[in-house]
C-alpha cells in the first residue's frame, strides 16, 4: 500500500544528511564539551558550529542562541524566564488565544504565582490585531509572547508591526517560532523580537533539541540549573550529536527554504483545489494567503475528524485533526473555537501538512481515496441526512 | 492511544448502519462531552428487538460501539435489553481507551432513549 505522510507540523523524517552529520558523536568523538581536554574540545567546537549555524539563519550572534530540549523548554524558559527576571517592573504578560500549549501552560502557570495573562482574541482567520496588543499594554506589561505561525492553521502572525509597538513601549516581545524557522524566512531584527523558540523535529532535524534566542541585554532567568553550560543560562552537558544535527538541519534549510516554498505551496493548494472540486461542504480553516506554504486545514461538515484520520490512516495517509476526539482532552481545539469555527464544523477539522519529500502522486493518491471516505462517513452521519432535508 | 483489534473491525465494517422505516422506537442522544451525536433505531415484536439501525456522527469509539450495541440488542427482550450497560458494550469490543469510555456510555443512552421511545408509544 503506498504510505503518504502528512503531518510534518507534527514531526518530520529527519534528513539523511543530519544523520550523517551527527553520526560521529555518538562514535569517537564522545568528550565533554566543559573538559579542557582534545576530547572535550573536539565536541566544544562542533557546538560552536553549530550555534553559529543557528545564529546566522535568524540573524543573531553566537552569544544570543541557548540550547534546549526542544520547542516546549524554549518556550517555558523564554516565558518564566523572563516573568521572573522582570517581576519588579510588572507582573502582566500579553499571549494571544491561540498559542501553542507550550506556551498557554506556562502562562496559566505564572497566573497561579501572581501574575495577570492577557489572551487577545483572533479573528476569523486566526490573526492577532496589533492594535489590540497595543490597547492591552499597562504599565505592568513585562512581556509579550505571540506565536509566529500557528501549527494547526499555519496562519502567519503579524509579529514585525507587534514588534515595533513593543519595542517603542520598551516591552519585550518573544515568539514561538517552531512552526516557522526552516519553513519561511525568519530574521529577528526584521522581525523585532527579543526572544524566539525554535526546534529541529519541524525542520528534518532530530527530535530533543531546539533552541531559545535571548537578544543580548534581556534579563532572563534560568529555568534548569546546575553547571555553568550555555553562559550559566541553561546548566547540563550539552547533547552533543543532536546539536550538531540541529545546525545541519538550518545549514540544509539556509539552502533549500525558497525552491521548497514554492513547491509546498503549489502542491499544497493542488491538494485545497482538489478537494475543493470533488468533495461539497467543506471550508478552509486559516488565512487563505498568510499561512505557512506546507499547511492546509480543512473542515468536512458532517463528519468528525478522527473518523476521516482513520479511514484516511487504513489507506496509507496520516494526517490529524483538531476534533475534540482526538485531542486527548476531549475539548475541541481551542484554536477553531478562538476564530469562532462552530464546534460542529471544528469537528469536522483535518490538518494536511506537507514536506519536502511529498510530491503530486501523493497528493493524486489522497484526493483519490478521500472523496470516498467522506461519502461513506457523511452516509453514517444523522447530521447529513437532516441537512438534506 | 491505541483501540483494540474488534473496535477497529467494527469501525471498519460497521454493522447496521442506516434507519428503519417506521421504527417502533427512536433514541437520539448527543455526548456532552465532546459534542458528538448518536441516533439508533428498533423494531420490536413481540417485546423482542428484531431490528436496530444506527447513524452517529463521531469518533471511531463512537462508531464501533454503536455498531457493537444494535448487534447485542438483536434478538434481547426489551428487559434484557435495558440491562446492557456501556461497560457491556466496551468489554464486548475487547475494551476502549480510558478517555474513549464516555463513548461507550452515548450507545448505552441512545439505546436507553429508543427503549423509552418504544415504551411511551406502547403508553
Ligand atoms: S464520542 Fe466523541 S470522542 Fe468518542
Amino acid at each position: 500500500m503506498r504510505k503518504v505522510y502528512l503531518d510534518h507540523n507534527a514531526t518530520t523524517p529527519t534528513h539523511p544528511e543530519v544523520v550523517k552529520a551527527m553520526l560521529p558523536y555518538y562514535g569517537k568523538i564522545y568528550g565533554n564539551p566543559s573538559s579542557i581536554h582534545q576530547f572535550g574540545q573536539e565536541a566544544r567546537k562542533a557546538i560552536d558550529e553549530a550555534r553559529e549555524k543557528v545564529a546566522d539563519f535568524i540573524g543573531a550572534i553566537q552569544e544570543e542562541i541557548i540550547f534546549t530540549s526542544g520547542g516546549t523548554e524554549a518556550d517555558n524558559f523564554a516565558i518564566k524566564g523572563i516573568a521572573y527576571a522582570n517581576e519588579k517592573k510588572g507582573k502582566h504578560i500579553i499571549t494571544s488565544s491561540i498559542e501553542h500549549h507550550a506556551v498557554l501552560n506556562p502562562c496559566k502557570y505564572l497566573e497561579k504565582q501572581g501574575f495577570q495573562v492577557t489572551y487577545l482574541p483572533v479573528d476569523k482567520y486566526g490573526l492577532v490585531d496589533p492594535d489590540e496588543v497595543e490597547k492591552a499594554i499597562t504599565k505592568e506589561t513585562i512581556l509579550i509572547t505571540i506565536m509566529h505561525a500557528n501549527n494547526e492553521i499555519g496562519t502567519i502572525e503579524p509579529i514585525a508591526e507587534i514588534g515595533k509597538i513593543a519595542k517603542e513601549k520598551g516591552i519585550c516581545l518573544h515568539t514561538d517560532a517552531v512552526q516557522t524557522v526552516g519553513k519561511i524566512p525568519v530574521n529577528v531584527n526584521k522581525l523585532n523580537i527579543d526572544s524566539l523558540s525554535l526546534s529541529a523535529h519541524k525542520i528534518y532535524g532530530p527530535k530533543g533539541i531546539g533552541g531559545l534566542y535571548v537578544h543580548k541585554g534581556i534579563r532572563i532567568q534560568p529555568l534548569i540549573e546546575g553547571g555553568h553550560h550555555e553562559k550559566n543560562r541553561r546548566a547540563g552537558t550539552e547533547n552533543v550529536p543532536a546539536i550538531v544535527g540541529l545546525g545541519k538541519a538550518v545549514e540544509i534549510a539556509k539552502t533549500t527554504l525558497d525552491k521548497e516554498s514554492i513547491y509546498l505551496t503549489n502542491l499544497r493548494d493542488g491538494l485545497c483545489s482538489g478537494i475543493g472540486e470533488k468533495i461539497d461542504s467543506v471550508y478552509l480553516n486559516g488565512h487563505p494567503v498568510k499561512r505557512l506554504p506546507n499547511t492546509l486545514n480543512m473542515s468536512f461538515e458532517f463528519v468528525e475528524g478522527e473518523s476521516i484520520i482513520l479511514n484516511l490512516d487504513m489507506k496509507g495517509i496520516a494526517v490529524s485533526s483538531g476534533s475534540a476526539c482526538t485531542s486527548g482532552s476531549l475539548e475541541p481545539s481551542h484554536v477553531l473555537k478562538a476564530m469562532g469555527v462552530e464546534p460542529a464544523i471544528a469537528q469536522g477539522s483535518v490538518r494536511f501538512s506537507l514536506g519536502k519529500d511529498n510530491t503530486e502522486e501523493d497528493i493524486d493518491y489522497v484526493l483519490e481515496v478521500l472523496p470516498e471516505i467522506i461519502v461513506r462517513l457523511r452516509a453514517m452521519s444523522p447530521l447529513y441526512r437532516k441537512q438534506k432535508g | 492511544m491505541k483501540y483494540s483489534e474488534k473496535v477497529m473491525e467494527h469501525f471498519r465494517n460497521p454493522r447496521n448502519v442506516g434507519e428503519i422505516e417506521n421504527p417502533d422506537g427512536i433514541g437520539h442522544v448527543g455526548n456532552p462531552v465532546c459534542g458528538d451525536i448518536m441516533e439508533l433505531y428498533i423494531k420490536v415484536e413481540n417485546n423482542i428487538i428484531v431490528d436496530a439501525k444506527f447513524k452517529t456522527f463521531g469518533c471511531g469509539a463512537a462508531i464501533a460501539t454503536s455498531s457493537m450495541v444494535t448487534e447485542l440488542v438483536k434478538g434481547k427482550s426489551i428487559d434484557e435489553a435495558l440491562a446492557i450497560s456501556n461497560k457491556a458494550v466496551a468489554e464486548a469490543l475487547g475494551g476502549l481507551p480510558p478517555i474513549k469510555m464516555h463513548c461507550s456510555v452515548l450507545a448505552e443512552d441512545a439505546l436507553k432513549s429508543a427503549i423509552d421511545d418504544y415504551l411511551k408509544k406502547q403508553g
